[in-house]
């Protein structure tokens, strides 16, 4: 008896599973860290078209987005079916861009700011009025870093 | 006797199994709600703001290259129409101009493209015009890196090498304030 329960004390045979929290803690930080949650709720349609030529935006923090499209449908009947511009998570006006530019921008550390980039998320069925309308603004407020946003075309 | 010093040093040390199961939760959950959104798009270096519209005409007609889009979603590049699928090659050909024509381009660094569209034309379409045209310079960059250094231009390429690369054939495109057709 006393022989049996010895044997077992000497060779444990289970395998420590004391660091596999720390290794899935790892990952998770490493994906907070990463992805950035999404902040704003779109109020309009955005189906961005398609382009061949794209460039990668590197740094999140330094983006802006600019949203244009039709309402969707739950806001329809308040708002039309006009293309609407939206900024962070409101409907808003072309005058408004400025006021928008300037909250993102003292968020920015100043050596960082004239990398800023204004991702401007169109649908591609707006026509170009709008969308000239805000690149006016977008000129006049001096934010002349400017992203048209697009998906690859498949080859 | 032997039974329960065993169990006093099992008691001993935290059961940390769980930890892991606790661990994998939070981890799905950030996995499930975030989302990996791969921004990519168009760079645009939009001019500063003047009062005044820059003046083309007193360049020389040979090295503007118009491109104007209407409403309708069509093309008029150099007083012809054209279907976007032409228009990279066609500009690749104004501005590098290999045969040494007289109503093109006199060298690259002289081209001047210009686009102009109405308020009423489609984002969709403007955008492809304007991916054509940047096609049309990268695919030039492209052919005289090839040439130079015998690599690929990538974005990624050493700054004085982009430097090169551009002095030569530079991006230029000016955008024309639009005129009110077709606006919804």
């Amino acid at each position: 008896m006393s022989k049996f329960s010895k044997k077992r004390g000497k060779a444990d045979p289970a395998i420590s599973t004391a660091s596999l929290p720390d290794i899935i803690f790892m990952l998770l930080f490493f994906f907070m860290v990463v992805t950035v949650l999404r902040d704003a709720e779109l109020k309009v349609r955005v189906v961005t078209p398609y382009a061949s030529e794209l460039t990668k935006l590197e740094e999140k923090s330094l983006v802006n987005y600019l949203y244009i499209g039709k309402p969707t449908k739950q806001y329809q009947a308040t708002y039309g079916t006009k293309p609407r511009l939206q900024l962070g998570d409101k409907f808003s006006e072309v005058r408004d861009i400025p006021l928008f530019l300037e909250k993102h921008k003292v968020k920015v550390p100043e050596a960082k700011r004239p990398r800023i980039t204004s991702s401007l998320r169109v649908d591609g069925e707006v026509t170009m009025g709008v969308v000239q309308d805000v690149k006016t603004q977008l000129r006049k407020s001096g934010q002349l870093r400017v992203n048209y946003s697009a998906k690859k075309t498949p080859d | 006797m032997a039974r329960k010093s065993s169990r006093d040093r099992m008691s001993n040390e935290i059961n940390a199994g769980s930890m892991a199961d606790i661990a994998f939760l939070l981890l799905i959950f950030f996995l499930v709600t975030t989302t990996i959104v791969e921004d990519k798009g168009i760079l645009v270096k939009l001019p500063p703001w003047s009062e005044e519209e820059p003046d083309i005409t007193k360049l020389k007609e040979r090295n503007v290259y118009s491109v104007l889009v209407n409403a309708q979603n069509q093309l008029l590049v150099r007083e012809q129409p054209m279907r976007v699928e032409d228009l990279r090659t066609n500009a690749k050909e104004f501005i590098s101009n290999p045969q040494r024509r007289e109503d093109l381009a006199e060298k690259p660094t002289k081209a001047i493209i210009s686009l102009k569209n109405d308020r009423g034309t489609n984002y969709d379409t403007y955008l492809r015009v304007y991916n054509e045209l940047k096609g049309a310079y990268n695919d030039l960059w492209n052919e005289l890196c090839q040439r130079k250094f015998g690599i690929e231009y990538s974005e990624d390429l050493p700054l004085a090498y982009r430097k090169a690369i551009k002095e030569e054939i530079p991006f230029v495109l000016s955008e024309a304030e639009p005129t009110n057709f077709g606006e919804e």
